[in-house]
């Protein structure tokens, strides 16, 4: 798979002096859904804006679809599809002209079948010729993802997506997200809802202070950082954890009826079998087994 | 250049004028109206023809400029102030085009409004007073060309304001004055000699003079010094825009 956003040694300051990026790499490939995790002013949406043109980058390189967005920003940004955070859009403009608008901007032959399709997938095609002032949050949310679908974008970026937004719309765009991967479109989206990332990206990066800290598969990062947690109900419970059992490194829960174990499912700290033989050796009584994985929210929180 | 760029700013821009028709319409005619009734029936009959027009046919031209001019600066600064203002702005400027395209699509829209404009007030005058027009093809070209460089100058009016009042203080500031300062009511040769060279710093004199001179065959300068000027301004105002573009200012921090 070739790459389709490529970003070398983007750093950006303003003139106020403050470094918003700081020596930013990073490239994702066709296809490729990347989430940006951090908190609030850690630059994402920077990093953003530089792709798309709405930010003169101090230093670095970058290309989309191999062209780069300062010699060659016409093709580069005809590729490229912009979700703001912010609501952004005229308050007395029907939808489906600020919709048409949005293609003309970016040189596209109208094509009112293809805008029909886009604004039934987002739900919106009944309120059509309705005006935005008219609608809910949760809908002019979705007219700007149909401006920015409106120019079939190669690669669209979702800044903050689900602020603000209930929880059937944030499937909704879940599942937006999954066919639009199934179109082999890129798409980068950055959010502080860890769940988020977790439900749709394929790798994800952590910006801090301007700093991309990290940048990993999603499944790969939540293996290597990630512990499992079993966690042993007891029959009946006990005041303090057997002196046989003390070297497992265990945790009683406050009211004793459970004993909780963390391990490394392939780690050489993983003594799953003796613990239980242990277990029935001190005759402790099980009632229930449970093992749970920490999510991305656990290890995003011990990265900051 | 990106054509259908330039068309998809340029009618975005035209249905937020004809959503507001009947107002864009009705203003000017009404004031043209009221300027024709104060100044030419009320005062007009008591002043004499100047430089041998007959004063009510005398300020047409003016009217006509002074509408023109307000209306071209305020309808291009509001049109790239209003998207600034609410966000919008970040579409065409993560567009494919580069500044010219949305400089012909913005200021384009407001030169067009402004013209409109012009030329309903020239027909309403037609109501009130006579007029030939000697030289129709350059009353036109100047129409055109001053709906473009006003809108020119309302765009970087536009562009700079921070602000709703910043965006009302220039034009009531700067322009208006300029503008009745500038000759729309009186001939520059009325003025005593002192005023007359300070008038002559005021460009929109220029403008006006050559835009009568295409009515009446009279001016106070010469065409071709109003010409120049009128060029001159343009070319002035397009750098002004380049230079914005170019550094970024204000647009694209």
């Amino acid at each position: 798979m070739t790459d389709m956003l490529s970003i070398t040694g983007l750093s950006k300051r303003y003139s106020d002096g403050q470094v918003a990026l700081d020596n930013v790499s990073l490239a994702v490939k066709e296809g490729e859904i990347l989430a940006l995790l951090g908190p609030n002013g850690a630059g994402k949406t920077t990093l953003i804006s530089a792709v798309c043109g709405l930010v003169v980058p101090t230093e670095g390189q970058i290309t989309v679809g191999g062209f780069d967005t300062k010699s060659n920003y016409r093709l580069a940004r005809s590729l490229v599809g912009l979700v703001p955070q912010e609501i952004s859009l005229e308050p007395f403009e029907k939808v489906i002209n600020t919709v048409r608008f949005s293609r003309g901007l970016f040189g596209k032959d109208p094509n009112d079948k293809y805008l029909e399709i886009v604004l039934r997938q987002l739900s919106l095609w009944d309120k059509k010729d309705s005006k935005i002032m008219q609608l809910s949050g949760g809908m002019k949310r979705r007219v700007l993802i149909a401006k920015a679908l409106a120019h079939e974008p190669r690669v669209l970026f979702l800044d903050e997506p689900s602020a603000g937004v209930d929880v059937e719309l944030r499937r909704e765009m879940w599942k937006l997200v999954s066919e639009l991967k199934s179109q082999r479109v890129t798409i980068i989206l950055t959010t502080h809802y860890i769940e988020e990332a977790e439900a749709i990206a394929d790798r994800v990066g952590v910006i801090s202070k301007g700093k991309l800290i990290l940048l990993e598969e999603k499944k790969a990062l939540i293996k290597r950082m990630g512990q499992k947690k079993l966690e042993i109900s007891l029959k009946s419970p006990i005041a303090a954890i057997p002196a046989q059992l003390q070297h497992f490194q265990l945790f009683l829960s406050d009211d004793g009826t459970s004993i909780n174990y963390l391990y490394d499912t392939k780690g050489s700290t993983n003594q799953i079998t003796k613990l239980l033989n242990e277990i029935s050796n001190a005759d402790l009584q099980i009632s229930d087994l449970q093992t749970s994985q920490s999510s991305l929210e656990e290890i995003f929180v011990s990265l900051i | 250049m990106n054509f259908r760029s330039i068309q998809a700013i340029y009618v975005f821009e035209m249905t937020r004028f004809f959503r507001t028709l009947l107002q864009s319409f009705v203003s000017p005619v009404i004031s043209t109206c009221l300027y024709f009734v104060v100044f030419g029936a009320a005062i007009g009959g008591r002043i004499d023809a100047v430089e041998g027009i007959n004063y009510i046919a005398f300020i047409v031209p003016g009217l006509i400029m002074l509408s023109v001019m307000t209306q071209a600066v305020s309808n291009a600064s509001f049109g790239i102030y209003f998207p600034k203002f609410i966000g919008t702005i970040y579409e065409v400027l993560s567009a494919p085009i580069n500044f010219l395209e949305i400089v012909v699509g913005y200021v384009g829209a407001a030169a067009s409004k402004a013209l409109f404009i012009g030329l309903v007030i020239l027909a309403t005058s037609l109501f009130f007073v006579d007029i030939e027009i000697i030289h129709p093809i350059i009353m036109i070209l100047f129409l055109v060309f001053t709906c473009i460089s006003f809108s020119l100058l309302g765009f970087i009016l536009g562009v700079w304001a921070n602000n709703f009042e910043q965006l009302q203080l220039v034009p009531l500031l700067i322009i208006t004055p300029l503008v009745f300062l500038g000759g729309s009511f009186y001939s520059i040769s009325m003025l005593p000699k002192f005023w007359q060279v300070v008038s002559l710093f005021n460009p929109v004199v220029y403008l006006i003079s050559g835009f009568r001179w295409a009515f009446y065959d009279h001016s106070d300068v010469s065409i071709i010094t109003s010409l120049l000027a009128i060029i001159l301004f343009t070319g002035f105002c397009i750098f002004v825009i380049f230079i914005i573009f170019k550094t970024g200012w204000r647009l694209r921090p």
